[in-house]
């Protein structure tokens, strides 16, 4: 028994699943979670796994959270060890009072143990043994034992898991009966042997809703396939392969000729990132939409090309996956790193258009948006999501979709408009708004042809070295990026309770740790109003924000502050009103983290004033 | 560089093509190369075989890398969309093009560095890929706007301008093409035009990835004696294996050629290219033969040139694809957008209640 009293807790506690990688283990986990969900009891996933396919850990940390958080916790209240390799950091890391499950087949000495943990010990391996003839069946099935075991444990009804797995395996009974008898057996073996339930529990509760259970990438895909996307170029690479992967499988199932079977999609694996982009601009520049997946080194090796379609103004859409850099960093890890090498992203004055999702719904919509963006602009539009967001499953708004919606196109000049006698220079400021017209190959025989270029050029697109002809270009395209201020999603603010001088900026996969952390600061008494930034070029409203403020803390998942950076070059700020809350070990920002470091500032911040008085 | 533009005075007796556009239409800006430039020849070359195809300029989409040969799109037809890429990076934008249109015409111009120095890869890859274009290489075998460096197709042991001597192997974009794949596969030489514009003709009506490498002297760094791609050199070292005449199927064939001359070879369009034999026993349509008699005769310092390789069979990317014939940058919401209806149904599926 353990030294301390157990945790006694009720839809709020962290388990956390310690495998090997490639033995199946992922998508019994995923069912654990699905179940738990199924109880109308909301949680938060995530997935930690090596750059490797086969051999080394990988854990998969579950937040259940009945208020709804959806931030990473930290720490674990329940841990489900089945890996020998880490098993004594895997135990080293449980809260005093928590819970251990593991395989008990293979006797292991009490020093292997703590004593402030309930030790639940069953022997997994040998169950499966005696059970099956298969190795890989072994494998396969101890991972549905332990949830099986689980669903006893907390006290989760198995019925839903048995719902769930007919759901999974839908038309393939032999594989239905095999995971529910293994269900059963893992259910039984827990019954019989350990004290079931433990102190941690899932009520049933309606906290899920209408929400949706779906990772960013695969929104990234729908938002595509949504914003009307026809061309994809790419070159594999983690954590942002998945959204090509999803884009084929939405193509293949939604954008099927359904007459003769002929695809109205093109997509094209590259031979490295330079030819992705490269593709996506020659898409684009003939028509289509197009967009590329990448992470942080992609971004790099696009570089060159960023520039040309900046400044020849060809549409592009890249959705960055970012991931722990500078260079191969950590691959397999989450960060906010990318800001900077996208926000100014080539030689030369080049400036670019960045969007941030927070969770999938806003993959998908922002995702859809960009392609609108991009052509409304003519220039590459970025999508910044992240690993956390992107491949981790999440609860999050439905997606919506208004039918009576039609695709942006932007300043396209048609074969009649040509006819009518309409002036046509391609780089031609006709609106003031510094977006020129342009038309795209093939429209007439003999008018609105035009020469695209990366060299200086005239407002009709002819080749030009004169000062005047390229200092009109850069002015039109300042001006152009003016426009995009009002074009981009514009920020999300929250208040606190009270008026405050004290405001938080934070964006993307930060989210929930920020709303949590929030309300971790109010219940303290320390109010902080946010701003959640949703696009670059900054609207206004972002401006306005920090001046209203004394002091803006600006929250992110990197190790400089490139936010931050960016809004003191943008606005031309005071950097000394600007701080800096970073966090950028590779796991995803916490709320207790955030609210520390704010509580400690503002602490600090609150005594200062005070003692001038006194002392005058 | 000519300084003269050219009066554009229309003569009744100008010839006319089937569409009735005149060989005016299809120029373009005035050259800005050196006077005696080789690539301002493939130029005329280009307008020459767009005029005898009848093809609409605007049917034509032109891409380039960067350098003097990524120059001269502009320079040849006016009414077709241009893009002057990146350095080395044209085959990828110009297949992102091609995917996103199908029914255009694509015709790609590089030089010897841009396609055999920083941009082999996607030169590689483009071929291999099998997009349908038409790749022209204006190989001068020297670098021209950066005045003189040696390119990666410059023999070794030929000489620069200053005597230097190029130690390294030569890249034959020639083999490297039949190798990877392209579906036709010719050499010509810039000073040759009644060659070059058949080639041009034949490659533009081939459906897949046909490469054209044109030997084109650099008149101002790369004509002098110990150059491999000099006028002289060339001329003296010129090996022609055969003489295309490129039959539209609304033409009628009014050459006669004794047997055993004449090779007929019928494209997936209908075009035929006939092939009048200089030597009795080469077969342009044996990939693996092609690449022995190139390496034979590269031994023994001769410039093949002629329509080395042509598979009439071939296919295009868009048919490995298998997209619609309709080009997909026509297709609009109500073809791509599945729907709210569609959207609900799938966030059903996310759900897990």
């Amino acid at each position: 028994m353990s030294t301390v009293p157990s945790l006694q807790k009720c839809n709020d506690f962290v388990i956390k699943f310690a495998n090997i990688n490639g033995t199946g283990s992922a998508s019994a986990n995923e069912l654990f979670a699905r179940a738990v969900i199924a109880m109308g009891v909301p949680v938060a996933p995530r997935n930690v796994f090596p750059s490797n396919i086969q051999g080394l850990p990988t854990w998969y940390e579950m937040r259940v959270s009945g208020e709804g958080w959806l931030g990473r916790r930290g720490g674990c209240d329940l841990m489900v060890a089945m890996n020998p390799q880490t098993w004594d950091r895997d135990v080293a890391e449980v809260t005093p009072g928590g819970y251990l499950l593991y395989d008990s087949t293979k006797r292991l000495p009490r020093s292997r143990f703590r004593d402030d943990l309930t030790v639940l010990g069953l022997p997994l391996t040998e169950i499966c043994l005696a059970e099956y003839g298969d190795p890989r069946q072994r494998q396969l099935m101890k991972n549905i034992l332990y949830v099986g075991a689980l669903t006893a444990l907390l006290d989760i009804d198995f019925a839903v898991v048995e719902r769930l797995i007919g759901k999974q395996f839908r038309g393939k009974e032999k594989l239905i009966a095999a995971n529910v008898q293994a269900l059963r057996l893992g259910h039984d073996a827990a019954r019989a042997a350990l004290p079931c339930p433990i102190g941690l529990t899932v009520r049933r509760s309606d906290g899920v809703g209408e929400r949706i259970f779906v990772n960013g990438n695969d929104a990234c895909a729908l938002g595509a396939i949504y914003g009307g996307a026809t061309v994809a170029a790419w070159y594999p690479i983690t954590p942002s392969t998945s959204v090509i992967e999803a884009f084929a499988s939405y193509c293949r199932k939604y954008r099927t000729d359904p007459n003769n079977g002929r695809a109205l999609y093109a997509i094209v694996q590259a031979e490295d990132e330079l030819a992705s982009i490269g593709m996506v601009i020659g898409a684009s520049w003939n028509g289509s939409r197009a967009f590329t997946a990448t992470s942080g080194p992609g971004i790099s090796l696009m570089q060159e090309f960023f520039g040309l379609a900046y400044f020849a103004e060809v549409p592009a859409v890249i959705f960055d996956v970012q991931r722990g850099g500078p260079s191969t960093g950590m691959p397999t890890r989450s960060q906010q790193s990318d800001l900077l090498s996208c926000a100014y992203a080539s030689h030369g004055d080049t400036k670019h258009v960045l969007l941030f999702p927070e969770d999938p719904y806003e993959c998908f919509t922002l995702g859809a948006q960009a392609f609108d963006l991009a052509e409304r602009l003519q220039t590459p539009v970025f999508v910044l999501s992240d690993l956390d967001i992107g491949m981790n499953e999440v609860l999050c708004r439905p997606f919506d979709w208004d039918d009576s919606r039609q695709y942006d196109r932007g300043k396209l000049m048609s074969a009649a408009d040509l006819n009518a006698g309409r002036n046509f220079g391609r780089y031609l400021d006709v609106d003031g708004d510094g977006i020129p017209f342009r038309t795209i190959p093939g429209t007439h025989p003999t008018k609105g042809a035009y020469f695209s270029r990366g060299t200086t050029r005239n407002a009709y697109a002819k080749y030009s070295e004169a000062g005047t002809d390229y200092v009109y270009n850069m002015e039109r395209l300042r001006r152009k990026f003016v426009t995009a201020r009002s074009l981009v999603p514009g920020p999300v603010r929250k208040n606190a309770r009270l008026p405050t001088r004290f405001g938080a900026i934070y964006y993307g996969s930060t989210s929930p740790a920020m709303a949590e952390a929030f309300a971790l600061l109010e219940a303290r008494g320390i109010h902080v109003d946010l701003l959640r930034v949703r696009g670059f070029p900054f609207a206004d409203e972002v401006m306005d924000f920090i001046v209203d403020h004394e002091l803006v803390f600006v929250v992110e998942q990197n190790e400089s502050g490139q936010l931050r950076t960016l809004l003191v070059n943008e606005g031309d700020l005071d950097p000394r009103r600007l701080v800096c809350v970073l966090h950028y070990d590779g796991t995803p920002i916490t709320a207790g983290f955030i609210a520390g470091r704010i509580a400690d500032i503002v602490t600090q911040n609150n005594v200062t004033p005070l003692r001038q008085p006194l002392a005058s | 560089m000519t300084y003269l533009a050219k009066p554009r005075l229309f003569r009744p007796d100008t010839p006319k093509n089937a569409l009735g556009y005149t060989r005016r239409d299809y120029e373009g800006a005035i050259s800005t190369l050196c006077a005696g430039c080789g690539h301002d020849s493939i130029s005329a070359a280009v307008v020459q075989a767009c005029f005898d195809l009848d093809i609409e300029p605007h049917r034509v989409a032109k891409l380039s890398g960067i350098g003097c040969s990524s120059k001269t799109p502009d320079y040849f037809l006016g009414n077709s969309h241009g893009f002057n890429t990146t350095h080395g990076r044209m085959p990828s934008v110009l297949t992102g093009a091609a995917l996103a249109n199908r029914g255009l015409l694509y015709l790609g111009v590089s030089g010897d560095g841009d396609s055999a120095s920083i941009g082999i890869g996607q030169f590689a890859h483009a071929m291999r890929r099998g997009v349908n274009m038409t790749y022209l290489v204006e190989n001068n075998g020297v670098y021209g706007l950066t005045k003189g460096q040696f390119s990666a197709t410059a023999d070794k042991g030929s000489k620069n301008k200053r005597g230097l001597v190029n130690n390294d192997a030569p890249i034959d974009l020639v083999t490297l093409a039949l190798q990877l794949g392209a579906s036709y596969v010719a050499r010509g030489f810039s000073g040759d035009k009644t060659q070059l514009v058949p080639l041009i003709k034949g490659a533009m009506r081939h459906l897949g990835p046909a490469l054209i490498d044109v030997i084109s002297p650099c008149v101002t760094f790369n004509n002098h004696p110990g150059s491999t791609r000099s006028y002289d050199y060339v001329r003296e070292h010129n090996e022609t294996i055969n003489r295309l005449d490129v039959i539209l199927p609304k033409d009628r064939i009014t050459v006669s050629y004794a047997p055993g001359e004449l090779r007929r070879i019928v494209q997936h369009d209908g075009s035929v290219l006939c092939l009048r034999k200089l030597h009795a026993d080469y077969d342009p349509s044996d990939r693996v033969g092609a690449m022995n008699y190139l390496q034979e005769r590269h031994a023994l310092g001769e410039i093949v040139t002629g329509l080395i390789y042509v598979d009439a069979g071939a296919q295009d990317l868009h048919h490995y694809l298998n997209t619609v014939e309709t080009p997909l940058n026509a297709l609009g919401v109500a073809e791509l957008c599945p729907g709210a209806k569609t959207l609900e149904a799938i966030n059903e599926s996310l759900r897990h209640g």
